[in-house]
Order: C-alpha cells, then structure tokens, then sequence
C-alpha cells in the first residue's frame, strides 16, 4: 500500500506489488497460508502412514490426492476474485442442479444417495455445493445495505437453506451441518444484528423436537450414543469409547509413532479416515494434538487476516467464512472424537484419508490466496 | 457495483472487523475447550483409560496341563493320553464353504450330525478360529484325508489328547471314567484351574485323585486384536502337568478273577493285610469307560442302565449283601474275647436251633444236624446251630460293638467315591430306623449273617485283612504312588489305620486255626481249593436271596438263577503269614465252597506264586 504501481488488467497476471512474496507472487500464493497447510498435510500422512496400518500405497493414494488437491488449489489462487463473483450465480445455480440430479438418479453408497456418476468419474455435488453456497451469500449480500434487512434475511435463509436440506435429505448431515454453517458465518460476518441471532437460536431450539421427528434412525441412534455412549458398548457406542480409550492412554507424550494398542490391533474403528485424530493423541498424546491444534490455529489465524485484509465485502465474507468452516470441519472432527460432539460424519481437515474433502478445502484455500494476491491497492 | 452508492464502505468493514474478532474469540474458546477435553482424557483420565487400553488387548489364555498317567503296581497303563484326530475347518480360508463340505464328505465320512455340530459351533465362532468337523478320526481316514489335503485349503487335521482307557472294561469299576465338565462339577471346583480343562474325573480313582492327575493350568498372556486374533505371546507360565499315579492294583490279578467268574456277576476284593493296599478290586460285569469319555450316546447308555446284569453297578463298593456265614469267624472270636464262649465249649446241633419257651425252630443248613459242635468244628463246617447259640448267649448289643471293631456297618475309608456303608444291625438302630423294639430271634439270625446285616465285598476284604493280620484295620488304598515327571519325587499314599483290641491272642489263634481247617480240615466246607504250595485260611458263605418259609425246602434246581443264593468266600494266605487277603461274592453262584472259594485261589496262586 506505501508503493502503489499500476495494476494489470487481467485477473491471471501477476498484480501483487508485494515484494515479500518473492518468486510465488507469480503464482498467487500466500507463502504463510501455503506454509500451514503443507505444514498439516506433512503431518496428516505421517499419521495416516501409521493409521492405515503401514499401508505405504494407502499413503501414496493420499499423496496423489494431495498433489490434485493442491492443484485446484493453484488453479483457483489464479481467478480474480472479481471474476469469480461474476461467476457466482452460475456456480450455484450448478450446484442446485446437481444436487437435484443426485436425488433424483444419484448413486447409492453406504446408505445413502450422494454420488453423481458423470460417465468419467464419480462426484460427489455437495462438495462443490461447500463453496457455492458462501460465494451465493457473499455475493447476494455484498449488493446489498448492511446489516441485512429483513427481506435480505428471508432471501439469505433461502439461499442456504435450499440446498442444506437436499444434501440432509441424501443423507448426509455432516456434509449439510458443514454448508449451513458456510453461509450463516457470511450472513454473521456481514453484521447480522444480535436479536436476529437470539431469535434464531430461540427458534432452532424450539424447532429440536420436530428436527428429532424428521431424523433418521441411525441419526437419532448417533445422538443417543453420544449423550450415553456406554448404553452400548458393543454397537454403535463402540467408536466413541474406543476413541476415547485411545485418546486417553496416549497421555501427554502418547505410546510412540506405530506403536498405538488402539490403532494398530484394530481397535479403533474408522482410524484412518473419520478418526484419525484419535490415532494422533494416541501415538503422540497431548503434545501431538497441541502441535497439530496448533497448526490449524496458525491457518485459522491467517484466514481470517487475509479476510480482514480483504478490499471488497464480496471477498471478505467469503474468505472469513471459509476459514470459519475450515474451523467447523477441525472442531466438530475432534469435538466428535473426543466424545465432546455426537458422531458425524466430518473428516479432519486435511489429514483424514479420502479424496472429495481434501479438493474443496484446499479449492477454498485456493480461493483466500487469490483474495489476498489479488488486492487492488487503494489508499 | 448498481447498488454500491447505498452502501457505507466503512461502516460495513468495521462491522466485518467486529464480528471477525467474535468469531476468531469463540474460534479460541472452542479450541480451548477442546484441549481442556484432551486435558481431561489424557491427563486427568489418564491412568483410567491405560487400563482400558491393557485390558482391550491383553488376553489371558489358560493353557490347560496334561493328564496324569495311571498305572497298575507292576507299572502296566491303565489309564493314559492318546493323541485323537479330528477335521477342522477355519471358515476364514475357505472360499466355498458348501462346496468344500460335499468334497471333503467324498474323502471321510460326515454324517448329519457332524453337520448340525458345525454349523452350530460356526454361528459361536470367530472365522479364523477352526471348528471340528469331524471328531475321532481313524488312522484309515486321517490317511485318506492327508493324501488329498492339498485340495483342501483351510481344512486341517488337529490332534489333541483324550483320555484313553486301554484295558476297556478289566478295571473299569476301579479306574472310573473322566467326561465333559458338567455344570454340577463347575460348582464345585477351582474354576481358575479348569480354564482350558475340557474333562474331569467322573468316577472312581479318577474322581479321587482328580487333584493330583490334572495337575496345575499355566497362562499365556496374549496380545490380541480387535478380532480377538492372537497377535503375539507376551508372558507364558506353563501348566505343571498331573502327577502320574501307581496303584497298588494287580492287574494280572484282576484279569485272574474276571476270567474265573466267567459269565457270573459278583465282586471280588483282594487286599494286602500288611497295609491295606487293594490288589485287585472287580465287579462284574464291567463297563467300557471310554464310552463315557466324549459323552455316551443315549441309547448306549440306555442299554448299560437297562440291562438286567448291571454294568455300571459297582459291587465292591456298593453292592450290600449279607455275609452270611462268612461273619462267623468274626463273631466266634467276638465270643471267645467276650468271654461268653470258650475254645472247648461244645453245643449240640440236631439240625435245629430253638430259643427257649419259642416254637419257632432256627434250621442249620443240614438238615440232620452236625452233632456236637466245638468253635473249631463249626467254623470249619459251618454249623449255624452253635453260632444261633453262641448269638443269642452274646446278645445283639456285644455282637454288634465287636463287629463293628472290623469295621461292618460303616464305610471302611477306600479312597474311592460312592462306597456305601453296609449294615451293621443293633438295638438303637432298630429303633431309630425300624421303631420297633429288637427281638431275640434276629439276634440268632444275625450270628449267621443273615437278616438286616449287609456287608459289601469290600468291607468283608477290609475285615478279613484286619483279622489277619492280627487286628489292624487298615482303610484299603487303591492309589499307592503320586510320581512326578519333572522332579522325579514320589508320594506314596499311606493307609489310615487304627487298632482292634486285642484280650488273648491265643483266642485268634483258635479261630485262624478254624479257618485254616476249613480249606484243610477234612470235613472243610472250601477243602476243593487246599494248596500244597502254601496254606490257605478261610470262610465260605452264602448269602439267601430268597427266603425259605418255615416248613419248606430250598431246592437249587426250581429256584430261578436270579433268585439263587449268593457264594461268597473270605480267606487270606499264606495262613501264617498273610500277604494276601481275599473277599468275594458270586452272585446267585449257590455255595460258597464250590464257586466262589476257586476264585479266591487263583488269584491266590497267582499273587504268592508267578512272578510279575
């Protein structure tokens, strides 16, 4: 900001005067954004090398993933934000397609219908939906007078609510939790008066009873285990119990990398995807699980400078609900493992194994740097 | 950017400001929470969920010992461990199940049962567990099976020990039987060393050393995993194997005796007066006790519970029967050391004996009468008359006390299971049992061991050895030696004992000297089995099944077998210093001299006389 050169006009070429950056500027990368995140997946596949039981072409899985996640990742960091504002309706209104498609002739896996097979490759909708769904509210709101009025709220409740509960009605209330909260924290970041939060917190907690109405079994099952989890120790209480065995006899230093009873005699169920943080506090106790708390804190951290560094309240939003749903994503994962949370089904952000996640994070991170590359310099 | 002129820029980045530092706030109470949870759950907790850890992981897997090993006296096996094979499959390794089984059906048999068994155990089981689908396979079968096992994956022939009986029925009544474990044993044993046990002793000697023959379980500490897989052995304390046990039994002895009842049931115990030890112990018929091993089938069992004869009847120990005139040995040396009779007293025996003032007329079993009778005359004869005589001038309250000192009446503290008590009849217990008072004529019918008096063979062996060794009453020993394999010790098993007063010796004397005419004498009811080689002392007997109405006649020849009388013999030998003490009791055998007294001197002529 103290050394104002002119801007190019493309969105694709390198516009950051900010010399810190050295060499990636051309890339349009955060270094320490990019530093965190490395950081966490380094970290992650150390786990899951010892998580997937020293399946080192699990790990290699993960790493291509990785590499394709990281990509997007670049990809994104090179769209102008101004660019993908005008793209947004676009992308959403996709979004609410597939969605539809997927109910309507969706794949079925586990249970429940959320795959689209588009002939290529399988895709999963409600993972673009994660970002569509912030963008939509971060674009709506950013035209408009705030805080919100009224009738901005009504059409912003739409905007989320429509697709959260076509993805809950897939099943999958993990994935709706996760794109619900997306679009509330830009409806909050925008300055959405505190009555308005009270009166919704009021009304969600009168609306309960009817939510544990329309629950599925297993659903209603996940919160009774998790409010009594020894109620059934043998079935669905089991992962809670043997997560927190695990998590617990780790201890401050945990039994060592390879070396967790919990993890490696298959105690601990789903170790290397939805409770891979139970393998960490096992294998390198407390002090495993603050360094790698500490690590999302630090991206956390710089998510939200970046969006609060950000020129337009288009990308404020949407960079601060991103770092706020990555937020989401660490806290229910280790809430959940920890026996804080009921069971849903949330990764840990780039560590658990498993592809879909892995791109739209690192997609949405691609998104912040392009934010924070791509300010205009006004004084 | 249409609407952006209503817009207030800088209000609006100062609201996003505000309502990020909310959220970066609640972002680190949330964090904090959170690691107050991992505070919590490893330090706090921490102690608590190590356990759980341990516990989750760590199995205890009992590794049950080894079987001790029976033996006769001259170290023949009579009880032992055989190696059995059995097909079992772990499901795990087997692609087709049903497939397998119909192949696998082609190479052994399988019946339905075997099927319904596997099944059944596979539903229980965990998949990499093997399951037995046959049990007890021939050498024949494990041969075929071995031939085509490459076929087979997953399918294998395992060997474990069963309890294996080699002689089969010749000392079934003795050894006794090992079985499942039942749910009536569990409540009564140390549960924690039966842990990996799957058989007990049931019966007999089996029953009454189970301690030492099973021996102590070891434990493996077992790392598994979720699945219960063993993953490694962490810790192994292995099981101290069962003692081996030598009993005093001779087993040529107990052939011997088998061999002379031929097709008759009875029971015959031998004993070694010197201390008690029991040589030979036989019941007939016998049993196959490797039938009860792996569970009897009904209808085998049916068939030994229904047949007439009673082969899983032990009467050594629990068949009573009266001694008849076998006790009158017994109650003359009662008589002579009460005082109430002397060597020389003499009655007379017209063939009937009547109490005074008493209608009634006792017989003697000859009918014409013996004459003049002294002790010595009517033991060697058996005259009922004198000893209806010498009954009644002693009364029933001195005969029972003194034949109680041999031990009739009670059980005589063999180290076996389910020995009954005989019956020793008194005034007191006539009136507890009977309510009635005790009228004199039972007290004749008692001295020719008739009436209430039961004795079972083993009580008489007991009497006859403590009678001759001039009155030490041992309690008989079956078991003689505990040998333990990995120290070499030995244990020998001694006999309880305790002494019968003795008033004269020379009365003893009188009355073996009686015994011994009684084999020797001339007019001797059991001369058929004199020996020239050593000097047999003894008594027959015979014992009615049947009871004969006052005026009539027993006649063998219309008396249906199962109703004829019982022969019974005591003796020991060498008569003046006795190694070898015999009691036995030929059922519906007829006269004591005849049948059973042969019997006795085989075994006798074996014992003294073969070497082993």
């Amino acid at each position: 900001m103290l050394n104002p050169t002119p801007r190019s006009p493309s969105g694709l070429t390198p516009s950051n005067p900010n010399r810190r950056l050295g060499p990636l500027a051309v890339f349009h990368l955060d270094l320490p954004l990019l530093f965190g995140l490395l950081l966490l997946c380094g970290l992650g596949l150390l786990v899951l090398y010892s998580a997937s039981g020293e399946n080192l072409p699990q790990v290699e899985r993960q790493l291509v993933r990785l590499g394709m996640a990281f990509a997007a990742m670049l990809l994104l960091a090179q769209i102008n934000p101004a660019t993908l504002r005008r793209w947004t309706p676009a992308v959403f209104g996709l979004g609410l397609i597939m969605l539809t498609a997927v109910l309507v002739a969706g794949e079925i896996g586990k249970g429940a219908q959320r795959w689209l097979n588009l002939g290529v490759f399988r895709f999963q909708p409600s993972e673009l939906v994660k970002l569509a769904v912030p963008m939509m509210v971060a674009w709506y709101l950013a035209e408009r007078p705030l805080p919100p009025n009224a009738r901005t709220l009504v059409v912003t409740a739409l905007i989320i609510a429509v697709p959260a509960l076509m993805i809950a009605k897939q099943p999958d209330l993990g994935t709706a939790l996760l794109v619900a909260s997306a679009g509330i924290f830009a409806l909050f970041l925008a300055g959405i008066r505190w009555r308005v939060i009270l009166g919704a917190l009021i009304a969600a907690g009168a609306a309960l009873p009817v939510v544990w109405y329309l629950m599925h079994d297993y659903q209603r099952q996940r919160v009774l285990t998790f409010l009594n989890p020894e109620s059934d120790p043998l079935g669905s209480g089991y992962h809670i119990i043997q997560s927190k065995i695990a998590i617990g006899s780790g201890g401050i230093y945990g039994k060592g990398w390879l070396n967790g009873t919990q993890s490696q005699l298959d105690f601990l169920p789903e170790r290397h995807t939805d409770f891979i943080f139970a393998v960490l506090s096992e294998e390198f106790g407390l002090a495993g699980a603050l360094v790698l708390l500490a690590v999302n804190l630090f991206i956390i951290y710089r998510g939200l400078y970046i969006a609060a560094r950000a020129q337009d309240t288009y990308s404020r939003l949407l960079a601060g609900a991103l770092t706020l749903v990555f937020f989401v994503y660490l806290f229910v994962n280790t809430g959940m493992v920890t026996g804080l949370l009921p069971v849903v089904g949330v990764p840990l952000p780039l560590v658990s194994y498993g592809g879909t996640s892995l791109v739209t994070l690192l997609a949405g991170f691609g998104i912040l740097m392009s934010i924070h590359t791509h300010r205009k310099l006004l004084a | 950017m249409a609407q952006a002129q209503f817009k207030d820029h800088i209000r609006e980045g100062q609201l996003f400001i505000s309502r990020a530092i909310f959220a970066a706030v609640l972002v680190l109470l949330l964090l904090g929470g959170l690691v107050g949870r991992l505070v919590y759950l490893q330090v706090v907790s921490h102690e608590h969920f190590t356990t759980l850890s341990r516990d989750n992981r760590v199995k205890v897997v009992p590794v049950p010992p080894t079987r001790g090993q029976i033996y006769d006296r001259n170290g023949l096996l009579l009880a032992g461990n055989r190696p059995a094979y059995s097909l079992e499959i772990t499901p795990e390794q087997v692609k087709d199940l049903d497939a397998t089984l119909a192949q696998l059906a082609q190479v052994v048999d399988i019946s339905e049962d075997d099927l319904e068994r596997f099944h059944k155990l596979r539903r229980r089981q965990r998949r990499f567990e093997s399951i037995p689908v046959r049990l007890q396979l021939t050498a024949e079968e494990a041969a075929a099976f071995a031939v085509e096992r490459h076929r087979f994956p997953g399918v294998d022939i395992a060997a474990r020990l069963i309890r294996h009986y080699p002689l089969g029925a010749e000392a079934a009544h003795v050894l006794g039987y090992v079985g499942r474990i039942s749910r009536a044993d569990l409540e009564r044993i140390d549960q924690s060393q039966y842990a990996g046990t799957t058989h007990i002793g049931k019966l007999g000697i089996e029953k009454t050393y189970e301690e030492q023959l099973h021996g102590r379980v070891g434990l493996e500490r077992v790392e598994v995993n979720a699945l219960g897989r063993t993953v490694r052995v962490l810790e192994s304390q292995p099981p101290i194997p069962g003692r081996d046990l030598r009993l005093n039994l001779d087993l040529r002895l107990q052939e011997a005796a088998l061999e002379a009842f031929g097709d008759r049931s009875g029971a015959l115990v031998a004993m070694d007066p010197r201390d008690g030890s029991v040589l030979a112990m036989v019941s007939k018929p016998g049993f196959d006790p490797n039938l009860f091993v792996e569970g009897i089938s009904v209808k085998a069992y049916q068939a030994l519970q229904h047949d007439i004869d009673k082969p899983l009847y032990n009467r050594a120990l629990r068949g009573q029967y009266p001694p008849g005139s076998t006790v009158k040995p017994f109650i003359g040396l009662g008589g002579l050391e009460t005082g109430v009779t002397g060597a020389r007293s003499v009655t007379y025996c017209p063939g009937y004996y009547q109490l005074p003032n008493h209608e009634h007329k006792y017989r003697d079993w000859k009918k014409t009468g013996h004459g003049p009778m002294n002790l010595d005359a009517s033991i060697t004869q058996s005259c009922d008359v004198y000893f209806y005589q010498l009954a009644h001038e002693m009364g029933v309250d001195r005969l029972s006390t003194f034949l109680a000192q041999f031990g009739f009446g009670e059980p005589t503290g063999v180290d076996l299971t389910g020995e009954l008590p005989g019956l020793l009849p008194s005034r007191e217990w006539k009136r507890a049992r009977k309510r009635q008072p005790w009228y004199p004529g039972e007290t004749l019918i008692m001295g020719i061991g008739q009436g209430y008096f039961l004795t079972t063979p083993m009580q008489l062996a007991a009497a006859t050895a403590a009678f001759a060794n001039g009155g030490a009453f041992h309690s008989p020993r079956v078991g003689a030696e505990l040998l333990d394999k990995e120290t070499g010790l030995h244990e020998a098993m001694m006999a309880d004992s305790r002494s019968i007063p003795i008033k004269d010796a020379g009365n003893w004397k009188t009355v073996s000297e009686a015994m011994l005419h009684v084999v020797e004498g001339a007019r001797g009811t059991a001369r058929i089995i004199r020996s020239d080689a050593y000097h047999i002392a003894g008594k027959t007997g015979t014992a009615q099944v049947f009871s004969v109405a006052q005026e009539e006649e027993y006649d063998e020849a219309t008396v249906a077998e199962r109703l004829r009388d019982h022969a019974l013999f005591i003796g020991y030998a060498p008569a003046e210093a006795p190694r070898i003490a015999v009691a036995v009791v030929v059922e519906n055998g007829g006269h004591g001299g005849s049948v059973a007294a042969p019997i006795v001197k085989r075994i006798m002529d074996i014992y003294l006389q073969e070497q082993p």
